[in-house]
């Protein structure tokens, strides 16, 4: 099971969303008590100025406590909202004027500051100021309750609306903060989105260290990437070196034992020895041919996974292969006529593959090719392609397919005695295919066989 | 010719150097780039056989340097290293040519002649033999003031039967050095090059002559 990490930035972004979204609470719950808080106090300050204010209308009497209500006590009341209001006075244990069921304070404390209390009263709910006051009444003191009530209504109003602006604002702050967390997340992440645009720009053989500007925080992530890029690196030259080592290793016992054998021979006097020795020299030379052309192939493989693609100028390379092969299409007498157009006629592609790839096809030719006869070299142009021709006078295809000869280790079945890998087609078809050209093997009116290597021109 | 054989795997070195010797080629052999260096300065040679790693260091860096300093004498580099991507840089740096190890010896010696016939080099090699001159270098055989040209296998077997005159060579130690191990050839194959070069040496004092049942040897009429 593959587990994908959620990605940086979504996870950024959803913490600060988070905090705020928490803000916008708090900040809504503050605003809403705070509110609740001065609506209740300026309910509290009308309703105890107006007790106070009877309160100091009462005056005792020989014959009881009398009050005279000041109406704009009540007005003060009523101009705040259209709420409701009650009032009881009670002097002793009776009650003098007003609702009599209004519900008393809890501690009646004799004061001239007054206490508030909220109850439910005739199915509403109401704010009570209450307030003592003792008056003599016929010399003898009497304590007389003032209760003021009003329904909140219009506090509840207030607060309403208060909440709503308090919602309000928390939506927006948290609208904002969800803006600027966005932002935050993206500037933030950018050296790392640098970093990547950077080391994705690479080419394939570009293993040089990272060395991009980057924020403190990723330096671990960057040093990690170079102790790795090190590594491959290290691996990818030890690899290298190893198919060069062991070229050498191979090859080197080999020429000893072939110059040895081809002295062994020139000196023996029987015939039967030099059949022997013939025999181990044709061993050796299918041997180190082997070799070779197993490194060769592994090296075209390795080398068209990673394409270098370069200007190659066809002419000059065929130029410098007939001049390599002349000598050994000579042992044979055999001529190698080059036929080339004017100028230069380059490609796109790596060098050493196209080398490769040509050489093989010339050294099937001289191979195959019998003495003193021609082999053509020729390079065309035409439609936005070059076309390398190979066309000798040798035994041909015998009838396989060109798909059954570029097989690995297949080997035409006219091959007969000449010392062969059977990779040298493979070679030529991958290098073909690496740059998107193809590779047809014919058989030539009057016999032989042509070779056509066509690759786009650059 | 002289060769200077730079190589430092002592078995191959002996091995390369009596094979070379045995075609009558005289061979200087240095174990180091060193001691390359010392043999070039004390004595002249028309070829250099480099091979690249050398205990004191790469041979390319010393064909470099040998180029910059002036001095031309013709190497050819022998390498046991991938083909692919060496033999570039090799002929780059300024060799002449280029061999992979191991080598056929024909073929070294084919080479070499390309090499030295590209550089115009007049070698003292020229040899007469009962009123013909035979030069191997630019393939000529010349017969009363009469060149000829030969092909590359007249001319091997002209070189073979020279090498030794009145020495009698088997069809089959013959056919060993004319004809590649690669291919398998009747030892009759021999007879054609032996008529042909029979025509060519027409009008000298020399001939080819078959002993029968033995081979082939090069005498005076």
């Amino acid at each position: 099971m593959k587990r994908t990490a959620v990605s940086l930035q979504l996870r950024l972004v959803f913490q600060l969303l988070a905090i705020a979204a928490l803000l916008a609470v708090v900040l809504y719950l503050t605003v809403r008590t705070v509110a609740d808080q001065a609506a209740e106090a300026t309910q509290d300050g009308v309703l105890g100025a107006a007790t106070l204010a009877i309160s100091e209308r009462l005056q005792g009497g020989d014959d009881g406590v009398s009050v005279d209500l000041p109406y704009e006590a009540f007005s003060i009341l009523g101009s705040i909202s259209a709420d409701r209001v009650f009032y009881r006075i009670d002097a002793g244990a009776a009650t003098l004027t007003g609702y009599d069921d209004l519900p008393l304070p809890e501690v009646a404390d004799i004061a001239l500051r007054p206490v508030f209390y909220t109850r439910d009263y005739r199915g509403a709910e109401v704010r009570i100021a209450a307030v003592s006051r003792t008056v003599l009444v016929a010399r003898r003191p009497v304590a007389v309750t003032v209760l003021v009530a009003q329904t909140r209504q219009g506090k509840e109003a207030i607060a309403q609306g208060v909440a709503q602006r308090a919602a309000a604002l928390g939506l927006g702050f948290f609208a904002l903060a969800a803006l600027l967390s966005l932002l935050a997340a993206k500037s933030s992440l950018r050296p790392i989105n640098r970093l990547a645009e950077a080391v994705e720009r690479r080419g394939p053989q570009d293993l040089r260290f990272v060395d991009h500007p980057t924020p403190v925080e990723l330096r671990p992530l960057i040093s990690a990437l170079n102790g790795f890029i090190a590594r491959l690196r290290a691996g990818l030259s030890r690899t290298e070196t190893f198919i060069a080592e062991a070229a050498h290793h191979i090859r080197t016992p080999l020429a000893v034992v072939r110059a040895r054998a081809e002295i062994a021979m020139r000196q023996s006097p029987s015939e039967e020895a030099r059949e022997e020795i013939r025999a181990l020299i044709r061993a050796v030379e299918e041997s180190s041919r082997t070799a070779g052309q197993l490194l060769a192939h592994a090296t075209v493989v390795n080398r068209s996974d990673q394409l270098i693609e370069e200007p190659v100028d066809l002419t000059r390379l065929m130029r410098d292969l007939v001049a390599t092969f002349q000598p050994t299409a000579e042992l044979r007498d055999i001529a190698l006529r080059l036929d080339l157009p004017e100028g230069e006629v380059t490609v796109r592609g790596d060098r050493p593959l196209l080398e490769a790839a040509l050489r093989n096809l010339l050294d099937n030719a001289v191979k195959y090719s019998p003495e003193e006869t021609l082999i053509e070299f020729q390079l065309t142009c035409a439609d936005g392609h070059a076309e390398v021709i190979v066309a000798d006078r040798g035994r041909g295809l015998s009838g396989q397919g060109q798909a059954q000869l570029a097989k690995r280790f297949v080997r035409g079945t006219n091959a007969g005695d000449v010392i062969g890998s059977g990779l040298g087609l493979t070679i030529v078809d991958e290098v073909a295919t690496a740059h998107g050209g193809t590779f047809t093997l014919a058989d030539r009116e009057g016999g032989g066989t042509c070779a056509r290597l066509s690759l786009p021109l650059s | 010719m002289r060769f200077l054989l730079v190589e430092d795997n002592k078995d191959l070195a002996q091995s390369v150097g009596d094979r070379l010797r045995l075609d009558g080629h005289a061979v200087d052999w240095a174990e180091t780039l060193g001691d390359a260096s010392d043999c070039l300065g004390a004595a002249s040679y028309d070829l250099i056989l480099l091979d690249i790693s050398l205990p004191d260091g790469d041979g390319r860096r010393f064909l470099g340097d040998q180029r910059r300093i002036g001095r031309d004498t013709p190497v050819i580099v022998m390498t046991a290293r991938s083909e692919v991507s060496d033999r570039v840089s090799v002929l780059d740096l300024g060799a002449d040519d280029y061999v992979t190890k191991p080598f056929d010896f024909a073929e070294l010696e084919a080479r070499c002649r390309a090499v030295l016939r590209r550089k115009g080099v007049a070698l003292q090699t020229v040899q007469h033999f009962a009123g013909m001159t035979f030069n191997p270098l630019t393939a000529t055989l010349t017969v009363d003031g009469q060149m000829r040209e030969l092909r590359n296998r007249e001319l091997r077997l002209l070189e073979i039967l020279m090498a030794a005159p009145e020495r009698i060579f088997s069809k089959g130690q013959i056919c060993d050095r004319l004809f590649s191990y690669a291919e398998s050839v009747s030892d009759n194959a021999i007879e054609v090059y032996v008529g042909r070069l029979r025509k060519k040496m027409e009008g000298s004092g020399a001939r080819i002559e078959t002993v029968r049942g033995v081979g082939y040897r090069l005498t005076t009429e």
